[in-house]
């Protein structure tokens, strides 16, 4: 007992964990969410099967057992991955699976002449996608990609069950060395609210500044 | 190491016990959530800012944190203060007041889309309060919530294996349990995995009815 300052640094330095775990989590899930999504509106059957099996398989099951099988069973298959590499392969799969339909969903929601206009025009499909669909489109998935990073953040405490020191894990060691309960998930229960707040205020900044310009257009 | 087949059906029916465990886990959550989930909207809607204003802090906040380290937080906590509940017990409450929060926001848009003027007829035909949200506004409001509600109760039953964090025996836990006594990860985790997706997409055809049947009545 005593020993503050110590048991406040390691929980710092869970929280930096939890932090890295954030944000390559959501590069990641960003990063499958925009084929996945796309994939699923594709004009190619197989793509959107392919795309349809993704999304469907790690909405269904739940975070923490795709966890787990990526930890422990696909070293059976000859792929390794340390803790870190593994929870950041779940939280971006799992998270950029609900992100895909917010994708599909914020397509379809441009109105359908702005397809047709871009069909008048003769553009090509890319010119489509990337100068008149995606700008319509982003403004109208940045909210709920802010949902989704704060779920993401709120999924990564479950990684210190495949003991990854993240803020949930320091505070449990905290807990065995001190046998003080309250304060440890206190002081992180404190640090997740204050990191989701952050998350959301800096989404609704970026939503400000994406759909500038646009009063009156919507 | 190779799948066991042999070694599969004999974990089945343990997962399948753990599974009894999972679905009242959802069951009673559920409970929780429907009823903390229309205190918290209704206090939430209050008049007085010092009931509305603190309720709004205490939803976000619960929302805004990890469904983990709050089950940690109920397990080991409270009996510090001389609350001790069984594993399940905690559990149950502690995921039933996390999708509260999400309940209460269901029911705040369910009730705001009923149009003021129901409101208006039900003061010009000289309802009581009472009488005019058991019969006039919940009767409009509850239908086009359901798919919603479905959909939160789908998450939860996802969330379950969370509880194995707290002792709870469900079916994770019994996968874990196989897996730690036995260094076989392959077939209990692979078994849950494919339990958990089977279930879904089950529910997935039923929320599509439900969103058939309830939803959209306003479209």
């Amino acid at each position: 007992m005593g020993d503050w300052p110590g048991y406040l640094t390691l929980i710092v330095q869970g929280a930096w964990v939890t932090v890295k775990l954030t944000v390559m989590g959501s590069i990641l899930a960003l990063l499958v969410a925009f084929p996945a999504g796309l994939g699923r509106l594709s004009r190619h059957a197989p793509v959107r099967w392919l795309a349809t099996a993704y999304i469907e398989f790690f909405r269904g099951t739940s975070i923490f057992v795709q966890l787990f099988w990526i930890y422990f069973v696909l070293p059976f298959a000859g792929l390794s991955l340390t803790p870190m590499q593994a929870g950041v392969t779940a939280l971006g799969l799992n998270v950029g699976a609900y992100a895909a339909e917010v994708v599909r969903g914020a397509i379809l929601a441009v109105p359908r002449e702005q397809f047709e206009a871009t069909v008048a025009l003769n553009l090509t499909r890319f010119q489509r996608m990337r100068h008149v669909i995606l700008p319509q489109a982003l403004p109208l998935m940045l909210p709920t990609f802010g949902n989704n990073a704060i779920e993401l953040l709120k999924a990564t405490a479950i990684v210190s069950l495949i003991s990854l020191s993240d803020m949930t894990f320091q505070a449990q060691v905290v807990r065995s060395q001190t046998g003080s309960t309250l304060i440890p998930f206190l002081t992180i229960l404190l640090l997740y609210f204050l990191m989701s707040s952050v998350i959301s205020t800096g989404v609704r900044a970026l939503e400000r500044r994406v759909t500038r310009g646009l009063d009156g257009v919507r | 190491m190779e799948w066991d087949w042999e070694f599969a059906g004999r974990v089945l029916p343990l997962l399948l016990s753990g599974l009894r465990v999972t679905l009242i886990a959802t069951v009673l959550g559920a409970g929780v959530a429907a009823v903390l989930g229309l205190v918290f909207a209704i206090l939430r809607r209050s008049p007085n800012h010092w009931i509305s204003r603190p309720t709004g802090f205490v939803v976000e906040f619960i929302r805004g944190t990890p469904l983990l380290v709050q089950l940690y937080f109920i397990f080991y906590v409270l009996p510090e203060i001389g609350i001790r509940l069984s594993p399940l017990a905690a559990g149950v409450l502690g995921m039933g007041l996390h999708y509260a929060t999400y309940a209460s926001e269901v029911y705040r848009g369910g009730i705001e889309a009923v149009s003021r003027g129901q409101w208006e007829a039900a003061k010009a035909t000289n309802l009581t309060t009472r009488q005019a949200w058991v019969h006039v506004i919940l009767p409009q409001a509850l239908p086009p919530m359901i798919p919603a509600m479905a959909n939160y109760l789908l998450a939860m039953f996802k969330e379950t294996p969370l509880l194995s964090a707290i002792t709870v025996i469900e079916m994770m836990g019994q996968a874990r349990s196989v897996a730690n006594s036995t260094y076989r990860y392959i077939e209990p985790m692979t078994l849950v995995g494919v339990i958990f997706l089977v279930i879904s997409i089950m529910s997935v055809f039923g929320l599509r009815w439900l969103e058939r049947r309830f939803g959209g009545g306003h479209r």
